[in-house]
């Protein structure tokens, strides 16, 4: 059998993939937020419990040591930031293990941006004012969902109080699976599911939706705030467009303790899960130790924002040579 | 048969679902920004040839199902069960019942080839060629005149199908069709 050595994009999409990145630098370069470069290998690895990571073996002066190619800049890209380095974005090779398909490729490109004593609203808008003029077209107003709302409107639950008996059956049904594969998913997960094969494919249709107020547990890196009805949610926020997430933002985060009691959470809910246990990065919690200055972060997508400025129809059409022929 | 996992599924694979063997149409990883993963997998039943939409969990697994397609030539029918003959020179022959005939009953032609699908050995479904030669068996005298004039009429096909052909077309004619659409194409 012949060899299919050939690229996944055509050379004249990877001629407009260059258009649109030489403007995201543009874009950047005109706010005054500096590119930096920060190594795909690190000590530490994302702890969160669905991201699979890979790693590898190096021989290095301290010995042969295990590190992890990065699920997303983020953890050097704070290391930065609480050296003073100002706003910072970066164009970064990520990867998560596992992760393939029409959206989705192991290695992947995250634009991943951070703006000091940035609101959350105010890294919303220059999300939205980034994605829009790098689309042909535009793509509808701004509009903004509480999740809560959300699941009023398309699955007639409350994520907060429902009880968990009652989502595991209704995500069962609205995913068309059986309910016995969902007997001891969490709470979490029925949300997770509803949110993605019910609610996501109704956001971004003649408009960019940016969805804010998740649940306080999908926090993450984010910190945590009381909103208008006196429910604890995540100061995050997510935006989408054509039903595909985009971009995926942060009130970041700096308390170091609390940073981690999260991660060591996680790790023991990888033990429970029977999932590999990720090496916490101490270099980040001492760097946050010393103080990373407050604002917001986002990481966008910019192989599936290209691919739809494109109008493509999979991610490996913008990659010069997706996984696994690569 | 072995068992596949959510990332093996790929469109054309045959796998084992609620005890019927179902094809894979499309398959779709869904990952919410933090969350855990899942797979849309949208399934064509090859008994019912319904499709339908599945999710499973990232890393679950089905059966994969013995099923092959094989090119067999149409022989006769004894009025219960229709017969095939394989075309690889092995001269096997496969019965065939109506439910597993469905819609194609109306495109048989004796030795033309058909692709059949078999699960355990067994004939599920028969698909006919693209295009099929048949002859006009019966349909209004044809008009004489313009060929190129639009207007159409009935016609039976000595398969038994019905199709809407040209007001030129007389009986004893042979007729190209494309049996995906059911439509007259040209003169054969």
């Amino acid at each position: 059998m012949a060899i299919d050595w050939q690229p996944s994009a055509s050379i004249e999409t990877l001629r407009e993939r260059a258009r649109l990145m030489a403007k995201v630098r543009a874009f950047f370069a005109q706010r005054d937020v500096l590119e930096v470069e920060t190594p795909v290998l690190g000590q530490g690895g994302s702890t969160d419990v669905h991201l699979v990571s890979l790693h590898t073996l190096a021989r290095t002066d301290k010995g042969q040591r295990r590190l992890w190619l990065q699920t997303s800049p983020e953890f050097h890209m704070k290391r930065l930031l609480s050296a003073g380095c100002g706003p910072i974005f970066q164009l970064a090779r990520s990867f998560r293990d596992g992760e393939i398909g029409a959206r989705h490729n192991i290695e992947f490109t995250m634009l991943e941006w951070y703006r000091p004593q940035f609101t959350l609203d105010q890294l919303i808008d220059e999300t939205a004012t980034l994605i829009m003029s790098l689309l042909p077209s535009f793509p509808g107003p701004l509009v903004h969902y509480r999740y809560r709302e959300l699941f009023h409107t398309y699955v007639e639950v409350d994520p907060f109080t429902t009880s968990l008996d009652r989502l595991r059956a209704i995500a069962a049904e609205r995913a068309q699976m059986p309910i016995q594969s969902l007997a001891d998913e969490s709470r979490e997960t029925c949300l997770d599911l509803l949110m993605s094969v019910v609610i996501e494919p109704q956001l971004g249709q003649q408009e960019l939706s940016v969805v804010i107020d998740y649940p306080a547990s999908q926090a993450a890196l984010a910190r945590r705030h009381q909103d208008v009805d006196g429910e604890w949610v995540a100061s995050r926020f997510e935006i989408y467009l054509n039903g595909i997430e985009l971009a995926n933002g942060y009130d970041e985060l700096t308390d170091a303790e609390e940073q981690r009691t999260r991660f060591a959470e996680d790790n023991v809910e990888r033990r429970r899960l029977g999932l590999p246990e990720v090496d916490v990065d101490e270099y980040l919690l001492a760097a946050l130790e010393h103080g990373m200055p407050e604002g917001a972060g986002v990481a966008l997508g910019v192989d599936r924002l290209i691919q739809l400025a494109l109008g493509k129809a999979r991610l490996e059409d913008v990659l010069t040579f997706s996984t696994p022929n690569c | 048969m072995a068992n596949y996992s959510t990332n093996e599924f790929k469109a054309g694979l045959k796998v084992m679902l609620d005890g019927d063997p179902c094809s894979i149409v499309e398959n779709e990883l869904v990952k919410p920004g933090k969350g855990q993963a899942f797979n849309r997998v949208k399934l064509r039943n090859l008994m019912t040839g319904r499709v339908g939409e599945k999710t499973f969990k990232s890393g679950d697994s089905l059966e994969g199902a013995d099923v092959m397609d094989l090119e067999m030539e149409y022989l006769y029918t004894d009025g219960d069960m229709w017969h095939f003959m394989k075309t690889d020179g092995s001269f096997e022959q496969y019965a065939v019942e109506k439910k597993a005939l469905g819609d194609t009953v109306k495109w048989l032609k004796e030795q033309v080839p058909y692709i059949i699908t078999l699960w355990d050995d067994k004939a599920i479904s028969v698909t006919p060629p693209n295009f099929i030669e048949l002859e006009v068996v019966e349909t209004d005298p044809g008009l004489k005149g313009d060929t190129a004039q639009g207007g159409s009429k009935p016609a039976t096909l000595s398969s038994g199908a019905v199709v809407r052909v040209p007001l030129f077309i007389n009986q004893g004619e042979v007729l190209k069709i494309d049996t995906r659409s059911g439509d007259y194409v040209s003169r054969a």
